[in-house]
């Protein structure tokens, strides 16, 4: 076990549990006051809890409780290295210097420490950057010197809170999939709202919900097979396991799925995800055929009514249809249905 | 290209004009007064010499001790909470308003002969009111207030959001201080160094109480300028000049500080 977590916090009511094995990944998911940000300032040492303890590696770095001798290492001895939604980036160094920061303040000679950081900023494709003051860098450039700086300080524990949550959507999937390439076999607590990221960047994921555990395990199953309704809700997504078939998805249960592929293509044979969002799924009563869309023949299992839309769940999957089509589709449980979803609506990953 | 900006009502360029009239009028006046002809043989007779020397060293000196305290004094201010924070402050700034007469006083009933810790001062041999170090004592009490008061803003202004992230890449606090926080708040450093500095340079009430007014030793240009206003009131006003353009000078690098926040 590399980290082992447990703190409660009175006056913010959250009391949490969980463990991150060497080398894994936890995603931390949850809405906004669920304790997700808590959970990372206890970890990072900057909030000390009522009742807990925090072990990283064997050594105990916050033990606080009335009955325990207090502990409390200092942030800056924890080995804990935090990266938050902004890069905060200092700004009167230069990106190389960012970097080299860590190093540095770890008493690595200053030619050493620089040269450490080219290399990490070459690692998240930005060596060529490295004189420039972050002023000068755009917001997708900057957080990916943040990257470099976090790793260059060698940490023991790295802690990501929604990292990419400021950035501009066209620059997170190159992002994500540096993050993914970088996180690999290092010990990290990723906080995020995003279920795709909790997808694709944690191998298991914990659900947090007004301060408790609601929910944890492996992050693919956690995700697809939802048991609270909040993380159905959150996740909000058709998640499609399948093989990559050169131009189209074959999923486990035989449907052939096309998409957009996020990033570059992956080779065939390898296995991918497919995504799409409840909303941009069609309901028809009838089978339908185009080349564009991608449909599926189900059965009605469950409808939920959300707001002035109705949910249409058929087993895996969901749609969401107003209310004025699902009377006119006199929609109901048991019902065979047609799902129907445009090929530039779904977004495929590679797993 | 310019901005236009909502308008101001028109009758508000009264009072703001008659405002700006009352500050510049008098510096008008003063530069009108002065005896041109005479004015370099004024400037640099012995005794206004010893008190421009004088001034411009005591200053330099107490603007160093207002960084050399000033700083943790608004480190701690602006990034640590505990009961009676605020009563300290407000005491800490307490020179500001305090007339400089009473400052004085409180500084010789300190340090004087006879004072709180004067009496053993004196006993180990050291005397300080009526010396240079007394003009830098007053000096320092003064100003530094406008140190405190000008980095704390910037240190509130620019957060701990750089600080915390620095330690989480392992930094010591000592580390943190130099590399980070203090390059970060140099823009206030520089302008609170700038005004602690006019301050001291202008410093008259608190510096004729505490430490007199000894040609080359404790007189300095105030003092100097109050003093030739009897006796020769073109020298006075020779000097009054020299002060101004020095203040003014100041004023253009204080600004300068703050434009580049």
């Amino acid at each position: 076990m590399s980290l082992q977590f447990s703190a409660r916090v009175d006056h913010r009511d959250v009391d949490i549990a969980f463990e991150v094995a060497t080398g894994e990944t936890l995603a931390v998911l949850g809405p906004n006051g669920s304790g997700k940000s808590t959970a990372l300032a206890i970890t990072a040492g900057l909030l000390i809890p009522d009742r807990g303890k925090i072990v990283l590696d064997g050594r105990v770095l916050t033990d606080a409780g009335p009955a325990t001798s207090r502990v409390a290492v200092a942030p800056h001895a924890r080995r804990t290295a935090l990266l938050g939604q902004e890069p905060l980036l200092f700004p009167h160094l230069s990106a190389l210097e960012n970097v080299a920061f860590g190093p540095r303040s770890h008493g690595t000679r200053r030619s050493e420490a620089r040269r450490i950081a080219q290399r990490w900023l070459d690692e998240v494709g930005v060596g060529d950057l490295a004189a420039r003051r972050p002023s000068q860098l755009s917001g997708g450039q900057a957080q990916r010197v943040a990257v470099a700086r976090a790793l260059a300080a060698d940490p023991g524990l790295l802690l990501l809170d929604e990292p990419m949550a400021a950035l501009d959507i066209a620059v997170l999937p190159a992002l994500r999939h540096t993050l993914r390439r970088v996180l690999a076999d290092r010990t990290v607590v990723l906080v995020t709202h995003d279920p795709l990221d909790a997808l694709l960047l944690a191998d298991r994921v914990v659900v947090l919900e007004a301060g408790r555990v609601i929910e944890s395990g492996i992050s693919g199953e956690v995700l697809k097979r939802p048991r609270s309704t909040f993380v159905a809700r959150l996740a909000g997504l058709n998640l499609l396991d399948g093989t990559w078939r050169g131009d189209h998805v074959e999923t486990s249960r035989g449907d052939r799925i096309t998409g957009m592929v996020d990033g570059d293509a992956p080779a065939s044979g390898t296995p991918v995800v497919a995504a799409f969002r409840p909303s941009s799924v069609s309901v028809f009563r009838e089978p339908v055929h185009g080349s564009p869309r991608n449909s599926f023949q189900v059965r009605i299992s469950e409808l939920e009514p959300h707001a002035d839309l109705l949910r249409v769940r058929a087993g895996d999957l969901a749609a969401d249809v107003t209310l004025v089509a699902a009377a006119d589709l006199e929609l109901e449980t048991g019902q065979r249905v047609t799902f129907s979803v445009k090929a530039t609506e779904v977004a495929i990953y590679l797993l | 290209m310019s901005d236009r900006t909502v308008g101001l009502p028109r009758w508000i360029y009264v009072p703001a004009v008659l405002g700006a009239a009352f500050v510049l009028l008098p510096l008008v006046a003063i530069v009108a007064k002065v005896d041109w002809t005479h004015f370099g043989s004024l400037i640099t007779s012995q005794a206004s010499r010893d008190a421009f020397v004088l001034s411009l060293k005591t200053s330099a000196i107490s603007t160093g001790l207002c960084v050399v305290f000033g700083v943790p004094m608004a480190l701690v201010l602006a990034r640590r909470d505990f009961p009676g924070l605020a009563v300290i402050r407000s005491l800490v700034l307490l020179p500001l308003v305090l007339p400089p007469v009473v400052g004085g006083l409180a500084l010789l009933y300190t340090f004087g002969r006879r004072g709180l810790l004067g009496s053993t001062l004196d006993a180990a041999g050291i005397q300080i009111a009526f010396t240079t170090i007394a003009v830098v004592l007053a000096q320092t009490f003064v100003a530094l207030p406008f140190m405190v008061v000008s980095l704390e803003g910037a240190l509130r202004t620019g957060g701990q959001r750089y600080e915390v992230a620095a330690a989480s890449l392992g930094a010591r606090p000592t580390t943190v201080f130099r590399r980070i926080t203090l390059p970060l708040v140099v823009p206030g450093l520089i302008s609170g160094a700038v005004l602690a500095f006019a301050r001291s340079l202008g410093e008259f009430g608190a510096t004729i109480t505490f430490a007199g007014s000894l040609q080359g030793r404790t007189r300095t240009l105030p003092l100097e300028i109050y003093l030739q206003r009897e006796t020769d009131p073109d020298a006075a006003v020779a000097l009054a000049l020299v002060l101004v353009v020095v203040a003014v000078l100041v004023i253009g690098l204080a600004g300068q500080g703050r434009g580049t926040r």
